[in-house]
């Protein structure tokens, strides 16, 4: 079909490199009608808190907003098992109109005695939002009766995007963070938390083990597999390291204002991106012993993954790559991580990066690469036919698209099943890539054409 | 283990749900309205909901879902969202061009109160172009009940009766099946050669063929010509009375066109009745094609009956589906001792006795007592087999958890199914889906017999 028209007020949200100089607009809302690949505020939040694995997650709303997020994560965690469970309020019309905190409450009342869980989330949603249940005093009386913390999460729909539940996230996990330990300084040995991974597919266990390696403690890690009582003592560390970072600036920040912990910015994707994380760590602390054996991580690691890359990048070599991701940090990796298997970024945009961003995309992105904002499938579609790309890595709505086109897809969202990080990562990512583009598939596909 | 459910039973009062066995409304909406030729379905509410349904379809049906959203904000909230909409309205057309556009609402806007009609009055469209709507309001019913309204929103906005006479024809309503069943319920039609209208229509939608382009709007759905001549047709066949009744009996009221309500046609007594009333309605035979393969299924039938001879099993899902499902399954033999849906239990401005009631019936007819919940979950189905343990579960991919826990044999029935693929594109319903289910349960039991037999009684025939 003929590529659909772009929308006027959607020009401003995409821009291609070289051709002119323009700032993108983004971190702005979606233009109503639009088929948007976002989604909204409750779903930020979810995400971030959903793999804190020993908590009870109860959706205060009708039935659809637990619905969806039951298990969709794949956050990996070792042995509490409750937050892959779906507990809801399931708020019906009577609730609506006489207001949904006797319902909450009751809720409560029988979920806690029945799973004993060290620690409740309660989710707003639109229709709470709306209705204007005080969650607030209904989770306060919750958490003095059966005395462990019920927190809710201002989570309704339509306040913003979903970086508004991710801010709505930090807060409530700020929350339980605790003031340090008596005899905590800072100090002290290396002892860092890790923010901004959520364990998929068991990635913040491959980072743990590297950090362990170089003599550096991971107190928590927000949120992949973490548990209540590590995030309660989330203020005795040292350092905090930052991965992704539309999800958890705002926490780092306001930990580094009540307990002056710094903040440093990360990324573990890719070979070269985790070289220089790992490097960057270790110049923080001004600690020799690290640097040594960071020197020594790099050097042992490269060269166990190093052929197998090598092999896939002679493979790979000369394909394009379409990005679309969720945040910034993913699709600036994802450039770089790219350039190391022999492929070019064609098109890259996400749902909601920010400016600065943006900005990075376009030093790091070759000429005439398209860059977009909040992108719709229509869109998607014309970008990457028109930039010949041979492969598209997004999430699940995407997937689908990409192969109705005759492209190869990674997924680097929810349902990716090998994890992407670090070295092993990058084996992996480079692994899936290949055996996306390598498959015979994309030859009946050819044949389809030829028929038609 | 991944299993947090207590056997002890402790009654529940909350009226909260722990592992739903249903979803809201809006989803069910959005699927009926992909049944439409060139239709993009619009959410009007906030963009989460919008995103969480398509990502939904697109794991279940592993095609691309497309819906636009309303995407309301702070302001929108306040101020109701007419704005947002009549934005909408003009911007889908202008970008997206479908001929119609079906809008259907969230829990968000009906709590705001926006008057559908008024603002889509009011809005800004090409000329030839279609907005219609449908109240899904998600702290209602279920899923289903979304479907429902959506088809029903079908009639009241384009069904007429336009001539003297009905035309010879059938509208078929198939409830929320898969496009594999849709086409299945139009080929048997077809052998009957009776002509036919389906609404809703996903099939050539959702189970597109590849083609190397990517289509916004694919070949398939009910078109709106179509839609309009459901009021000239003879009679509506209902399939399903929880997803379909309520717009048959809105036609019958609206055009005349006599409606009669079947089980949705999943098993041999389901699907006989299919056949039955489309032969008495037109007076047709049934050709030979259709008697053989209903004599096939019975062959197999009697060839497999020991497999499933006496064993019990747990059904759970959309309340069409399981009252068909346990019909079948009780005429192979099978002993349905718990049985649940999550979608609320009096059938939608029917009249007819609700779903505990139906199932129920059909139990005692067969002297079996079992457990029968409505508006249930599966926490509650759960411990229900935990107390009396199953040979066998039959239901969505959120069974799962269950099969797991218990080490039960599963056979994945409904929606949604996010773990298996090709689902979708086969059906369930007719002789041929019967025949699938067969072959589908004794591959289940079977393989269970298999891996847990000692060496001595590890059999090459069974």
């Amino acid at each position: 079909m003929d590529a659909a028209p772009i929308l006027e007020t959607r020009q401003k949200s995409i821009i291609q490199k070289g051709r002119k100089k323009q700032t993108i607009q983004c971190e702005s809302d979606s233009e109503a009608g639009c088929v948007s690949q976002r989604a909204c505020v409750y779903c930020g939040a979810r995400v971030v808190l959903n793999p804190v694995a020993d908590a009870l997650h109860l959706v205060h709303g009708p039935i659809g907003c637990a619905s969806y997020t039951w298990d969709i994560r794949g956050s990996l965690n070792s042995g509490a098992d409750l937050y892959r469970n779906s507990f809801c309020t399931d708020l019906k019309e009577h609730d609506i109109i006489f207001g949904g905190e006797k319902k909450l409450s009751a809720a409560l009342d029988e979920l806690i005695p029945k799973f004993r869980p060290p620690l409740v989330f309660v989710y707003s949603t639109c229709v709470v939002g709306v209705i204007g249940d005080d969650l607030e005093a209904v989770c306060k009386a919750a958490s003095g009766k059966y005395g462990i913390p019920v927190l809710p999460v201002q989570s309704s729909g339509f306040i913003g995007s979903k970086s508004a539940g991710y801010r709505a996230a930090c807060d409530v996990l700020f929350r339980l963070i605790e003031a340090p330990a008596p005899g905590w300084t800072m100090d002290l040995r290396p002892r860092l938390n890790y923010l901004g991974d959520f364990n998929l597919a068991g990635e913040a266990w491959i980072i743990r083990s590297y950090l362990k390696r170089i003599g550096v403690e991971v107190n928590v890690v927000f949120t992949g597999d973490s548990r209540y009582e590590a995030i309660r003592g989330a203020a005795n560390a040292n350092l905090n390291i930052i991965q992704c970072a539309g999800s958890m600036h705002y926490l780092a920040g306001k930990l580094e204002e009540a307990y002056g912990i710094p903040c440093l910015s990360v990324s573990f994707l890719g070979l070269d991106d985790t070289a220089e994380s790992l490097r960057a760590i270790a110049r923080h602390f001004k600690n020799e012993d690290v640097a040594c054996r960071v020197e020594k991580l790099i050097i042992e690691e490269s060269a166990r993954v190093m052929p197998q890359i090598k092999k896939y990048k002679e493979r790979l070599q000369g394909k394009r790559a379409a990005v679309f991701v969720g945040g910034g940090f993913k699709a600036i990796s994802l450039i770089k991580q790219f350039r190391e298997i022999g492929m070019e970024v064609v098109m890259i945009g996400t749902q909601t990066g920010r400016k600065e961003e943006y900005e990075k995309m376009d030093t790091l992105v070759t000429e005439g690469a398209v860059i977009l904002d909040d992108a719709n499938p229509a869109e998607l579609e014309r970008f990457m036919l028109e930039q010949g790309a041979d492969l598209l890595v997004g999430g699940v709505k995407e997937r689908p698209l990409a192969y109705k086109l005759g492209v190869a897809f990674v997924d680097h969202n929810h349902d990716r099943k090998h994890p992407l990080s670090g070295y092993a990562g990058a084996v992996n990512f480079a692994a899936e890539v290949y055996s996306t583009l390598g498959s015979p598939v994309w030859n009946a596909v050819k044949g389809v054409k030829v028929h038609a | 283990m991944l299993d947090a459910t207590p056997k002890k039973i402790v009654e529940r009062t909350s009226g909260g749900m722990i592992n739903p066995a249903k979803t809201c409304q809006p989803i069910g909406a959005m699927y009926a309205a992909l049944g439409i030729h060139r239709c993009l379905p619009h959410s009007h509410g906030s963009q989460g909901c919008c995103s969480y349904h398509r990502m939904h379809l697109t794991r279940h049906f592993r095609d691309p879902v497309m819906a636009s959203t309303s995407s309301f904000t702070e302001g929108a909230s306040v101020f109701g969202g007419g704005a947002n909409l009549k934005t909408a309205i003009k911007n889908v057309f202008e970008i997206y061009d479908p001929d119609v556009m079906a809008v259907h609402t969230t829990c968000l806007s009906e709590t705001i109160g926006d008057d559908l009609p008024t603002i889509i009055k009011q809005a800004e469209m090409p000329e030839g172009k279609v907005v219609f709507h449908a109240n899904t309001p998600s702290y209602q019913g279920s899923h289903i009940t979304g479907f429902s309204n959506m088809t029903k929103a079908m009639v009241t906005y384009f069904s007429e009766s336009t001539l003297p006479e009905k035309e010879d024809r059938v509208n078929l309503i198939p409830g929320f099946v898969n496009p594999g069943d849709m086409r299945e319920i139009k080929r048997i039609t077809a052998m009957m050669e009776i002509p036919c209208i389906m609404f809703p229509d996903t099939s050539g939608v959702l189970d597109s063929p590849m083609t190397g382009s990517f289509q916004m709007y694919p070949e398939g759905g009910v078109t709106l010509p179509e839609l309009k001549k459901t009021g000239d047709s003879k009679l509506s066949l209902a399939l399903g009375r929880f997803a379909s009744s309520d717009a048959a009996g809105t036609l019958e009221k609206k055009c005349k066109v006599p409606a009669i309500t079947l089980k949705t046609p999943i098993g041999i007594k389901a699907t006989d009745a299919f056949i039955m009333a489309l032969r008495g309605a037109f007076a047709m035979e049934v050709p030979r094609e259709l008697e053989e393969e209903r004599g096939q299924l019975v062959d197999i039938m009697t060839d497999t009956h020991f497999h499933f001879h006496g064993k019990k099993v747990a059904i759970f899902g959309d309340p069409d589906i399981v009252a068909a499902m346990v019909e079948f399954s009780l005429s192979l033999g099978m002993q349905p001792v718990h049985v649940l849906t999550g979608t609320p239990g009096g059938a939608l401005g029917s009249g007819m006795a609700g779903f505990e009631e139906e199932i129920k019936e059909l139990l005692s007819a067969a002297g079996i007592t079992g457990n029968v919940k409505s508006a249930g979950d599966l926490f509650t189905l759960h411990q229900w087999i935990k107390n009396e343990p199953v040979d066998l579960l039959i239901g969505n991919t959120y069974g799962k958890f269950i099969a797991r826990a218990e080490d039960v044999p599963f056979v994945r029935l409904g929606f949604p199914i996010l773990d298996r693929s090709v689902h979708s594109y086969l059906p369930v319903v007719g002789y041929h889906g019967a025949m699938r289910l067969i072959e589908m349960i004794s591959g289940a039991l079977l393989d269970r017999q298999d891996r847990d037999a000692a060496d001595e009684d590890f059999e090459l025939v069974m």
